[in-house]
């Protein structure tokens, strides 16, 4: 008799559903997966090693390019390990706005993932739908840090500034028209707060939408159903978090089980699955742009009702403010300080962790007492996703890694960092 | 004037046949091309406006020549080989896929006598040649040397097997009914106004019969041959230009063609829905009268369909096509089948 052989087929780095650059090499036996072979690096940019020579305030801009759909929670990560390395705190309002901003970030990632997802699912439709939302939020990020993804917005003792006082309009052009401009320009003529505000009113509606075109239709859960499975020990013993961890029923949230910034002042819930497989996960995220919807909600009323700092006073860790700087000696010798030589964290290490979008990311900082770190190690939930590949792949069909790999929520940014 | 037609007596007989052919095989290609690259046009547009966006706005008036750009775009580009692929079989697959495409409409009657060649077993040859499209996938997947487009050929043999049956089988239904394989009888057995069309008796066939034809033409949610995003283009993922064109232009010609062939079976082809209700009031009786404006009309709702399919549902995975076809589609037309079988019985034997 001849000998059977499995079937070898390289998945990538360049395909359509690889998330950017995974590369997959599958054994299959016709259309089922034997094994699952993951191969990552393909977009290794040496993160960890750039921080140890740069002042540690510099790396923050390189936190929001390690996910580059989940900015602004890389940088809380980040943030947060560098202030419990000085022990200081960020001022009340400033937490606020950081809450407010993981929760926008959590909704703008979340959107990106069931685009993605659907498309790789073969759903096209859902994709620009959510790149609808997204533009909205993509330009809150643009009006306070003036960048529309990268935005480097938090800072050790706070946010780099406060909320600005109006959102940024359309203007006449070839393509739109007066009347076009006044209407898409209707929900932007009050603060950035007023914006969100209306945002947070619409937001409900667009999620019933997705929900009319995906949650009940057969063919989703045809492809959802009982894919990938994962029971709640097995995914505790893996390292999953996030999503992948509340899908197999485990109720973990560091927003619930270790609070950081104001998250225990505000009301919202966790959403658990019970079968821990593709549709369960799928109905988790969804929940969580709800919930998330409804954090920002409490968080802009408390943003408008309390007015204060949102840094630090202490000179030695934040800047001055500008108009400082420009009369004032010390104040120019503090910002001339902090921009060139930075400041020192004390010998040690910390590990600081969020609920980032797709599970825990942590950032684990050890000082030798310099001005930059002596080791940065961080903690991607991709990367340990990214492992599970192999079990959660076994036995399905080519289309099912497919996707796994949606419902993964897999971003190459933070798994290769 | 005069001088042409001294010409064209001059000419003998057989061959005058012969051009007359000819020219009707253009007259029908030719529209038929252009509509295919208004098809694509369509879809872009439509499908568009559904995802709350634009589609293609910039080449021409509203994008009005984008089709025209895509062509020439195609037909500079490189064809590229890949090595070790089997030349022969890799340029012949696009035109087996294309050929059969074209060949069909050879038997698609437009208006009453309006049709190239009106054979009696119209429906027959109808079945025969979509069924060969298949062979230039399967040679393109296989001559291909990619182990992509080899799967999608594989998913496609055994997807084509599954839904041939149940097309056929839906068809079954309305040969039943007409009495006839001639197309053009088949419509006129269907005369005298919307409710003798035979969607009303065969609704269920119909549904049948399209899902079958999105199926066979591996669109949206079937198009696990060609499967985006898992293997990435499947069996044209090595084409490129002109040769890529080619199966562009067969998936689209059959489409069309199932949307025509569906009008034309169940919904009374160039039929008007009011029967002869206006045929004599002047105007008015040549826009609601019987013509090909109404098959076009009709044909264009089942485009639509196609495109809204596409815009709307996920893709289904392999196998599940396969439980579809062969444990729902296949058991509702037998079932229908017999219940046709037993009014025939009935009818014949004189109790109702």
């Amino acid at each position: 008799m001849p000998e059977i052989r499995n079937f070898t087929l390289n998945f990538g780095p360049a395909h359509p559903a690889a998330h950017g650059v995974l590369r997959l090499v599958l054994e299959m036996d016709g259309e089922v997966i034997q094994r699952a072979d993951p191969h990552i690096g393909l977009l290794h940019r040496g993160t960890e090693k750039l921080a140890e020579s740069k002042i540690y305030n510099q790396s923050i801009g390189y936190m929001d390019r390690l996910d580059y759909v989940s900015m602004m929670c890389n940088e809380h990560g980040y943030v947060l390990a560098l202030e419990k390395m000085m022990g200081i705190e960020a001022p009340i309002r400033a937490q606020y706005i950081r809450v407010m901003f993981d929760e926008i970030t959590r909704i703008l990632n979340h959107l990106l993932w069931i685009g993605a997802h659907a498309l790789d699912v073969g759903a096209m439709t859902m994709f620009l739908y959510a790149f609808r939302e997204r533009e909205d939020l993509m330009d809150v990020y643009e009006a306070v840090s003036g960048a529309r993804l990268h935005a480097t917005y938090y800072r050790p003792g706070g946010v780099y500034r406060d909320l600005p006082d109006s959102m940024p309009m359309f203007e006449k052009s070839r393509w739109h028209n007066e009347a076009e401009v006044k209407r898409l320009n209707k929900n932007r003529e009050g603060t950035v707060l007023d914006f969100i505000e209306d945002f947070t009113a619409r937001f409900p509606k667009y999620v019933d939408e997705y929900e009319t075109l995906l949650t009940d239709n057969r063919i989703w859960k045809q492809r959802l159903v009982d894919i990938g499975i994962v029971s709640p020990e097995r995914a505790l013993q893996l390292g999953l978090t996030g999503a992948m961890l509340r899908g197999s029923g485990i109720e973990w949230d560091l927003r619930k089980k270790q609070p950081y910034e104001v998250y225990d002042k505000i009301n919202f819930d966790i959403p658990v699955g019970t079968n821990g497989d593709s549709y369960d996960r799928y109905l988790v995220r969804v929940e969580e742009m709800r919930q998330s919807n409804r954090i920002i909600k409490q968080c802009v009323d408390w943003l408008n009702k309390n007015p204060g700092p949102v840094i630090l006073d202490d000179n030695k860790v934040a800047p001055p403010p500008r108009t400082a700087m420009k009369s004032d000696m010390e104040a120019l010798i503090h910002h001339f300080k902090l921009a060139t030589e930075g400041y020192c964290l004390p010998e040690g290490e910390a590990y600081a962790a969020i609920e980032h979008p797709k599970g825990e990311f942590g950032c684990y900082i050890v000082s030798d007492g310099a001005n930059k770190p002596y080791r940065l190690k961080i903690r991607a939930p991709g990367f340990a996703h990214m492992s599970a590949m192999d079990e959660l792949t076994k036995g399905h069909m080519l289309a099912d890694v497919v996707t796994i790999i949606g419902t993964m929520d897999i971003v190459f940014g933070e798994v290769d960092r | 004037m005069d001088s042409l037609i001294a010409i064209w007596e001059n000419v003998p007989e057989a061959l005058r046949i012969v051009i007359v052919i000819l020219l009707k095989i253009i007259a029908i290609l030719l529209p038929v091309i252009i509509a295919v690259a208004y098809t694509t046009f369509a879809e872009r547009k439509i499908i568009g406006y559904m995802q709350v966006r634009c589609g293609p706005n910039r080449v021409g008036p509203k994008g009005w020549l984008q089709p025209i750009a895509d062509v020439v775009k195609l037909m500079f580009k490189e064809i590229i080989t890949p090595t070790r692929a089997n030349r022969a079989v890799f340029f012949i697959a696009p035109m087996l896929a294309l050929a059969p495409a074209l060949a069909v409409w050879a038997v698609i009657p437009f208006w009453e006598g309006g049709v190239l060649s009106d054979i009696n077993a119209g429906l027959l040859f109808v079945l025969a040649i979509t069924s060969l499209d298949v062979f230039g996938i399967i040679l393109a997947g296989w001559a291909s040397n990619s182990k992509y487009a080899i799967l999608s050929s594989m998913r496609v043999g055994a997807q084509v097997v599954a839904y041939e049956i149940a097309m056929g089988f839906a068809l079954v239904g309305v040969l039943m009914l007409a009495g006839s394989l001639n197309l053009t009888e088949i419509v006129n057995a269907q005369a005298g106004g919307i409710q003798n069309w035979f969607v009303w008796p065969l609704f269920g066939l119909l549904v049948v019969y399209f899902i079958s034809g999105v199926a066979e033409t591996n669109r949206a949610p079937f198009d696990v041959a060609e499967g985006e995003s898992e293997i990435v283009a499947g069996f044209h993922v090595e084409y490129s230009g002109m040769a890529f064109a080619l199966f562009f232009l067969a998936e689209y010609a059959s489409m069309l063609l199932i949307s025509i062939l569906t009008v034309l079976l169940f919904l009374g082809g160039w039929l008007s829905p009011f029967g002869a209700t206006f045929v004599d009031v002047p105007l008015l009786g040549m826009i609601l009268g019987d013509g090909i404006h109404w098959l076009f009309l009709k044909a264009f709702f089942f485009l639509v369909l196609y495109l809204w399919f596409r815009a709307t549902f996920p893709r289904y995975r392999y196998d599940q096509i396969m439980r579809l076809g062969w444990k729902i589609l296949i058991p509702v037309t037998l079932v229908w089948i017999f219940g046709i079988i037993i009014f025939k019985a009935l009818q014949q034997l004189g109790v109702l």
